[in-house]
């Protein structure tokens, strides 16, 4: 072995001291084994033990891009564009990532200024620092459209597409009603929607809403911290392709509705037209009326407000929701329940002398002729025939007492459908009212008869209808029997069926011989000698009866409701105008005049004058 | 020649195989962090692996020169080593390039040069050689204080350049003036200190830190009524209770000294403050890509954490996310005892090394490579704060890599010439 000369120095260092140290050896080790243990149950919570991460990666890199569907088109029973869709952007914000940006620049493309830039900032804040929120909503395509291009120069912002609702008609405003920013209540209920979607609040938008918004789509984007996208996740494999909302083709024919509109304009009232053989709703008005692209986008909240104090209440549907005494309408029922119940026959007559009277209840009537069958009962409008129509009817040997009769009565008018909603699919409808045994009982203290009900035989009293069970009224007279639950909707363009109670046949009760006494009277009506010969039309044989809802606020509201033609009919209606005075005055010629375009497609010369005078008659002020 | 060849056959295979190890599975993992599929070569060196291999060669070849220079060397020039190193710290401070608000960068041409990191070894080989060549280590005055000046000035210098973290990497040596004799009533006053310290800082108002004193107080009583209660005694035992009373009442006054965002980084540790986009972000992060890595990883190149730039730094102080996420469970653990064993083999081989100054060294290898080693891990794992210091052969960077090298084959040499000096 070689020595190596070494220096006093090293061999100081050299030779093994005692080291009475050494055992620190251990304590060091233990340091760091401690400090492996430790390294590895933290490993082990952190991989193996907790999912929390795992989820949190998934967040942090995948940025589900959620792609809005367009919504479902509507188009009418002639396959027209009643409503479409126009794109348009909101600009999401995740505030955390939006930092070092050109704020000016920002602000200068959106057309704001710094305070409106710090305002939706803090809002999107105070919403969520690492979820995206809506920074400008709705911007138009064009305006979009450089933005588009530079936007990867603003970190933390980007664009959804939405689209917004669009009218091509400013008419069926009502019947499509509007959709609008879902509230936190919506969230809650359904968890399809996020803050910022849009809902159906009225309307069809309301009823189908969930056939016309389709299914969200999700697009998972590789995202850095930058929220640069990196490329989709996957090749796309994992990505949901959101499914367009399904077109709905409605009953409602477009021109007549807005030939409908066109008649009611400065009038209130509704106007509800049904096709008989199949219950759908052909037109359905509501006036005063708005247009509809005015609740549309970002204007929709102002005018919003502004329609809800116009006194008018043009946001009301009145087709729906107005309830009016039936007036003479309801007399057309009185007759059928009369012969249905065996008290009433074509040829009972009874006499008039200027109306009913029994002891101290006088109810009047016009002057006609006396005495009247029951054709001419419905030809002339005779409220004497009715009350004692009714009284037959309540005051029936078969029933042991008066309420009972009542109770038959009214069981009668519930199967026609007043009384009740319909399970239509119009949101917001009102069921209108036939009194109850008990709700008598209670404010006659159990002690009443049909003579102190005597004004539910002429439409009159407590009763109520809407437009709706009205036209419905006339749609089962012209089926002889039976109706389908009015409706809206015709076809769902991806093939669902519709809803099987709109399809189904329901039967008032009352067999069908028993109409064609009351339907060739109401064929009188229109006929020289009858209350609404104004309404008749060429050709056509309308079949038609006037009533007056008496008002105690003003002048009274005149009802009309017709079908045509008398076989086969293709259409029957409900026309109630308010203020208007006599059934036959508004409501028949404006009934016959939506039959007539609809029958044959345009109005004769020589109803012109005719259709001038009630597009241009003013009735608010009434 | 022939003493060549002994060097090579008394070498520590086993350390030069576990630096290598460490050193190209950083690399891969460097690969992994940057990896763009859309440009893959392995040789781009505009690309952080492609510098770092080249750093990796240049690493070998450093390595091997070390191993071919008499060790003498390094025990002869410790101080002008030290000194030499000393002076290029204090002109990167006067000259130095600002990188992330820390003045610890030269840079020449397109390479920068961090000389902190060289300090580390050359501080071991100054405080071996000095400790070495005492009468009686650490147990005089003199000794212990001229230890504490050669760790304290380049951590002085360090703290200066605004790089708290590799400033922090000095205290490493006192596991080495431990071993070697000082006290360790250390520890358990730093733990207490620690402790403490933290109980102050979430005690945030003056009526719990009063609790808090007030339940300490009561093991005070207790020893001052089972102890003679001598005057020595009883004033001891006062002495250390306002000790304490004033350290638990200044230790927010401290804290606000510290730069805000050490604070908030200790904040964070402590669950005083939650923000996982701002100051959490990194630890959030971080855990989240060690997290997402489950137990078998989600496959080389396949981590999304580490790839889009979700984990800041982490080519370099954040490089384990990487392991974790794309090697999971598995390959963390083996990276977690790769440098155990590592840490294990440099203590038994210190405590095989005749010459004190050889054992001194690698003493302190050991030390540092665990101060590295535990503060980059407990920071990526959430344990400590963020204190921005590489892991060991793991992270980008050629200062990094090359310091530890060095650091590590001085001691692989020495420890090859083990046998010769009987």
């Amino acid at each position: 072995m070689l020595r190596i000369i070494i220096s006093p120095k090293y061999r100081n260092q050299m030779i093994k001291i005692r080291d009475k140290f050494e055992n620190r050896k251990f304590i060091i080790l233990a340091f760091f084994v401690g400090v492996f243990v430790i390294f590895i149950i933290r490993l082990v919570i952190l991989q193996l033990l907790s999912d929390e991460y795992k989820e949190l990666a998934e967040n942090n890199t995948l940025r589900n891009l959620t792609i809005h569907p367009p919504r479902g088109l509507i188009y009418d029973r002639n396959g027209k564009e009643m409503v479409y869709n126009e794109a348009v952007y909101d600009l999401m914000v995740i505030p955390q990532q939006a930092k070092n940006i050109d704020t000016l620049e920002l602000c200068r493309l959106l057309g704001i200024d710094k305070e409106g830039y710090i305002d939706r900032m803090k809002k999107a804040k105070k919403y969520s620092r690492y979820k995206a929120s809506i920074f400008e909503k709705q911007i138009s395509k064009e305006n979009a459209a450089y933005l588009h291009e530079i936007i990867y120069r603003f970190p933390g912002f980007y664009f959804v597409s939405r689209s917004l609702r669009k009218y091509p008609k400013p008419i069926a405003a009502h019947l499509l009603g509007y959709i609008g920013e879902v509230n936190h209540n919506d969230i809650d209920k359904d968890s399809f929607y996020a803050s910022g979607d849009y809902i159906g609040i009225s309307g069809v938008e309301r009823t189908y809403e969930k056939i016309l918004r389709g299914r969200k789509g999700i697009e998972k984007l590789m995202v850095d911290n930058l929220n640069r996208v990196k490329g989709s996740f996957y090749d796309g494999r994992y990505d949901i392709p959101a499914v367009k909302g399904a077109d709905l083709t409605i009953g409602i024919d477009m021109d007549l509705q807005e030939y409908a509109e066109l008649l009611m304009q400065n009038k209130k009232g509704g106007i509800v037209a049904i096709e008989p053989s199949t219950g759908e709703i052909l037109v359905l008005v509501s006036s005063p009326a708005y247009d509809p692209n005015m609740l549309v986008g970002r204007i929709r909240s102002k005018n919003y407000t502004s329609l809800q104090l116009d006194s008018l209440k043009p946001l009301m549907n009145r087709a729906l929701i107005s309830s009016y005494p039936p007036g003479s309408t309801f007399k057309l029922v009185q007759a059928l329940i009369g012969q249905q119940e065996g008290v009433l026959f074509p040829h009972t007559t009874y006499g008039c002398q200027g109306g009913f009277h029994f002891g101290g209840l006088h109810v009047g009537c016009h002057s006609h002729s006396s005495p009247l069958n029951l054709e001419q009962s419905v030809q002339q409008s005779c409220n004497a025939y009715y009350c004692n129509v009714y009284r037959s009817i309540i005051d029936n040997n078969r029933y042991k007492n008066v309420k009972e009769g009542y109770r038959k009565w009214r069981e009668y008018l519930l199967k026609m459908g007043f009384g009740r909603k319909f399970p239509t699919d119009l949101p917001y409808e009102k069921s209108g009212n036939i009194p109850s045994v008990e709700y008598y009982d209670r404010i006659y203290r159990g002690s009443w008869n049909s003579l102190t009900t005597i004004s539910l035989a002429i439409g009159q009293g407590e009763i109520l209808a809407t437009p709706l069970q009205l036209a419905n009224e006339a749609a089962f007279i012209a089926n002889r029997g039976y109706y389908y639950n009015p409706h809206i909707i015709r076809r769902i363009s991806d093939g669902r069926a519709i809803d099987s109670s709109f399809t189904k046949k329901q039967w008032t009760g009352i067999d069908a011989q028993y109409f064609e006494t009351v339907v060739s009277g109401m064929a009188k009506v229109t006929q020289p000698g009858g209350t609404a010969r104004i309404a008749q039309i060429d050709s056509f044989e309308v079949c038609g009866k006037t009533g007056t809802a008496q008002n105690p606020h003003g002048k009274d509201h005149s009802v009309f409701i017709a079908f045509a033609p008398r076989e086969n009919p293709k259409i029957a209606i409900a026309v109630f105008i308010e203020n208007s005075g006599f059934g036959g005055t508004w409501a028949a010629p404006i009934s016959s005049l939506i039959i007539e375009r609809y029958l044959k497609g345009y109005i004769p010369e020589k109803r012109k004058a005719l259709e001038l005078r009630m597009i241009e008659g003013n009735l608010l002020n009434q | 020649m022939r003493e060549r060849k002994h060097v090579f056959q008394n070498i520590d295979w086993i350390l030069i195989a576990l630096w290598l190890i460490l050193v190209l599975f950083g690399w891969i993992n460097i690969y992994a962090s940057v990896y763009n599929p859309e440009n893959f070569s392995i040789f781009d060196l505009s690309q952080r692996y492609g510098k770092q291999m080249l750093w990796i060669i240049a690493a070998i070849a450093l390595g091997f020169m070390i191993i071919l220079i008499d060790p003498k060397f390094f025990n002869q020039f410790s101080y002008l080593i030290y000194f030499l190193i000393l002076l290029i710290l204090i002109s990167v401070l006067l000259f130095g390039k600002e990188v992330a608000g820390s003045k610890s960068w030269f840079q020449i041409g397109s390479f920068a040069l961090q000389p902190a990191e060289f300090m580390k070894f050359a501080t071991s080989l100054a405080l071996a050689h000095f400790l070495s060549t005492q009468e009686k280590t650490l147990t005089t005055l003199r000794s212990k204080f001229f230890a504490t000046v050669i760790i304290m000035v380049p951590a002085a210098l360090v703290l200066l350049q605004n790089d708290t973290g590799s400033a922090l990497v000095f205290t490493a040596f006192i596991l080495v003036l431990y071993r070697f004799g000082l006290s360790g009533n250390i520890f358990v006053i730093g733990f207490v200190a620690i402790f403490l310290g933290v109980l102050a800082l979430l005690l945030s108002t003056v009526v719990q830190k009063i609790i808090l004193i007030g339940i300490l107080l009561i093991p005070a009583i207790v020893i001052v009524l089972m102890m003679k209660k001598t005057f020595r005694n009883i004033a001891k035992i006062t002495g250390v209770v306002v000790l304490i009373v004033v350290y638990i009442f200044s230790v927010d006054f401290a804290f606000s000294k510290l730069q805000p965002h050490q604070q908030i980084r200790i904040k964070v540790l402590l669950n005083m403050e939650s923000d996982p986009q701002g100051a959490g972000y990194n630890v959030l992060q971080s855990k989240i890509a060690v997290g997402s890595g489950g137990f078998s990883g989600k496959g080389f190149l396949n981590g999304t954490q580490t790839k889009f730039d979700f984990v800041p730094e982490q080519s370099t102080d954040f490089i384990f996310c990487t392991v974790g996420e794309e090697w999971g469970f598995v390959g963390s653990f083996l990276v977690v005892a790769l440098f155990t064993f590592l840490l294990i083999r440099l203590v038994l081989a210190a405590e095989r090394q005749r010459s004190l100054s050889s054992k001194i060294y690698g003493y302190s290898v050991a030390s540092i490579l665990f101060f590295h080693f535990t503060i980059n891990l407990g920071m990526v794992l959430g344990l400590l704060p963020v204190i921005g210091i590489p892991l060991p052969f793991f992270s980008y960077g050629g200062s990094s890599l090359w310091a530890f090298t060095i650091l590590l084959f001085i001691f692989i040499r020495q420890d090859a010439e083990r046998m010769q000096l009987l």
